[in-house]
């Protein structure tokens, strides 16, 4: 059988799809970043305004706010195409389906872990995070950030076809979380206090590279179960 | 040789009765609940399957009567 | 080699091997879980630092050490049912789900009721018992992927894609939560040091540890044969048990 198209093109064709897509609904962008910010402003409230207390708890505030919005975000990956059918197109495309896959979260990372990334410093100020952890911070994000998406898509991918999905979604992919949790936030304790954190960033990035390779598969098997 | 003097003493567990009876009571209790929940299980798989059965009977009836 | 296997991928058969195995294992499983629990209750020494509560270490271990061997079980007849299409593989990992998320709370619990007289808290966010925790959010989550889809075929089929990839994450779940408390709690009193355990004390652990291994191959052994049941409604054979049972 010809294949049309090469695998990268068709990668390509895909990311731009779905960006395009999502530039027409902005609130899909911007819900999941106010959603960010808005959990971020009410730990202040919460825990009061201490400097001190704030830049001590600074790391795990951000970095539980990304994930929740990382999460909440995530529900919206498969949903649409679900709906109507071009999911299935791309079950039956020649293509093989981890490609597939692989660009369309990579579409919804450019499209939310970004942005994230992107407004992180801003509220790190607001929480008085020391001022050697900003590098830090944007390290561990840029790193993280698709860890999350990439595991977070298996969850979608297993309860896209479910009709009450949500809660049952955070179930299911919270505890697969704590791991990149765990680490992000040591290290950015560690660069508060000038300590190094190259080992932590790279536990992070080997956790990046492992679920690049190993998550694509599992999302494509899981489409297929959810789609059947 | 068995470690305690009397029953009561048993009971006392030395002093953290509480505690170690709390554990032993959950553990066994839990177990038997989650056994009797499955050696139920089955009974009523059959029964649902032969209600089943009996209402397909009722439906052949009503259609060979007609 | 492994040819005779394949035959047991046929309900009927899977059922027939089911109630000959469970009649031995209740009976072993009984028979150790009775001798070891007596012999640590009444028999095993006194710890001379814990006094008479290390007694609760014969359900707990057990139990934590089973809750993970569990999981493995659930994982690996989820990639056999997977890999080789084979339901009947499916269906054991269905019934052990919930045996594990059982077991894990029983862990946690004595696990936290051995702590409030040795930490003189409830709680701690020791290792152990957090990844213990995090173990019984993957059982919950595995059951509920399980219970929300209409069709079971496809059910077993997702909740055995959750399944494998929890076990992938077992060990860094594991290993970042044993790098994590070793970075906020230097100094943790250990309650199970393995330090040189005397035989009496250590006969009926091994006891209970097997025993309770037995315990949970009987109660899947039990769930398993309702789950067969269920899922071959429309078999003739099934309907015979189910005739004979609504006539009793």
């Amino acid at each position: 059988m010809k294949r049309g198209i090469s695998y990268t093109q068709a990668f390509l064709t895909l990311l731009q799809r779905d960006l395009k897509i999502a530039i027409r609904h902005r609130g899909d962008i911007f819900n999941p970043l106010l959603f960010f910010v808005l959990v971020v402003t009410l730990f202040p409230l919460g825990i009061g305004p201490e400097p001190q207390v704030l830049s001590r708890v600074a790391p795990g505030i951000i970095w539980v706010a990304a994930l929740l919005a990382s999460m909440l975000s995530l529900e919206r990956l498969f949903k649409a195409d679900f709906n109507d059918g071009s999911l299935e197109q791309m079950l039956l495309s020649p293509q093989p389906l981890p490609i597939l896959v692989l660009s369309k979260v990579l579409a919804h990372w450019i499209l939310t872990g970004v942005p994230l990334i992107l407004v992180a410093p801003l509220l790190a100020v607001l929480l008085h995070l020391e001022s050697n952890s900003y590098t830090a911070l944007i390290l561990t994000l840029t790193v993280g950030t698709p860890v999350l998406s990439l595991l977070g898509a298996i969850g979608v991918a297993l309860t896209v076809g479910l009709r009450k999905g949500g809660v049952l979604l955070s179930l299911l992919i919270l505890p697969l979380y704590i791991p990149v949790l765990i680490f992000a936030t040591s290290a950015i304790d560690a660069a508060g206090l000038n300590l190094p954190y190259t080992g932590q960033l790279a536990i992070i990035g080997a956790m990046l590279v492992g679920s690049l390779i190993m998550a694509p598969f599992a999302i494509g098997a899981s489409l297929r179960v959810s789609t059947n | 040789m068995i470690q305690f003097e009397s029953f009561s003493e048993f009971l006392n567990m030395g002093g953290y009765a509480f505690y170690v009876w709390l554990s032993y009571g959950v553990t066994f209790g839990s177990l038997g609940i989650l056994l009797f929940l499955s050696l139920r299980q089955k009974r009523s798989v059959l029964l649902e399957i032969s209600k089943k059965m009996a209402r397909e009977d009722r439906l052949k009836e009503t259609r060979s009567s007609r | 080699m492994w040819k005779w296997l394949h035959s047991y991928a046929d309900p009927e058969r899977a059922y027939k091997l089911a109630s000959t195995l469970l009649p031995w294992f209740a009976f072993s499983a009984i028979l150790l879980i009775s001798v070891g629990t007596i012999w640590g209750m009444l028999f095993a020494p006194m710890d001379y630092q814990q006094g008479e509560s290390f007694r609760i270490i014969y359900i707990h271990v057990p139990s934590a050490s089973m809750s993970m061997a569990a999981y493995m079980a659930m994982a690996s007849a989820s990639f056999v049912g997977i890999v080789w299409q084979i339901k009947t593989a499916d269906w054991v990992a269905a019934s052990i789900a919930p045996i594990g998320a059982v077991i894990t709370f029983i862990a946690l619990l004595t696990g936290a009721a051995w702590g409030k007289p040795m930490w003189g808290t409830w709680w701690v966010w020791d290792a152990r018992l957090t990844s213990e925790l995090v173990l019984l959010f993957l059982y919950l989550g595995v059951i509920s992927l399980y219970a929300s889809f209409e069709d079971k075929v496809l059910a077993a089929r997702a909740a055995g894609i959750l399944a494998i990839v929890g076990v992938i994450n077992i060990p860094i779940i594991k290993y970042s939560v044993d790098w994590w408390s070793s970075l906020h709690q230097p100094a943790t009193i250990k309650i199970t040091e393995k330090s040189a355990m005397p035989m009496e004390m250590l006969a009926p652990l091994l006891i209970n540890i097997v025993g309770f291994g037995l315990m949970i191959g009987a109660i899947t052994l039990v769930r398993y044969k309702a789950e067969i049941l269920a899922r071959n409604g429309m078999r003739p054979w099934v309907r015979e048990l189910a005739k004979a049972e609504a006539s009793k």
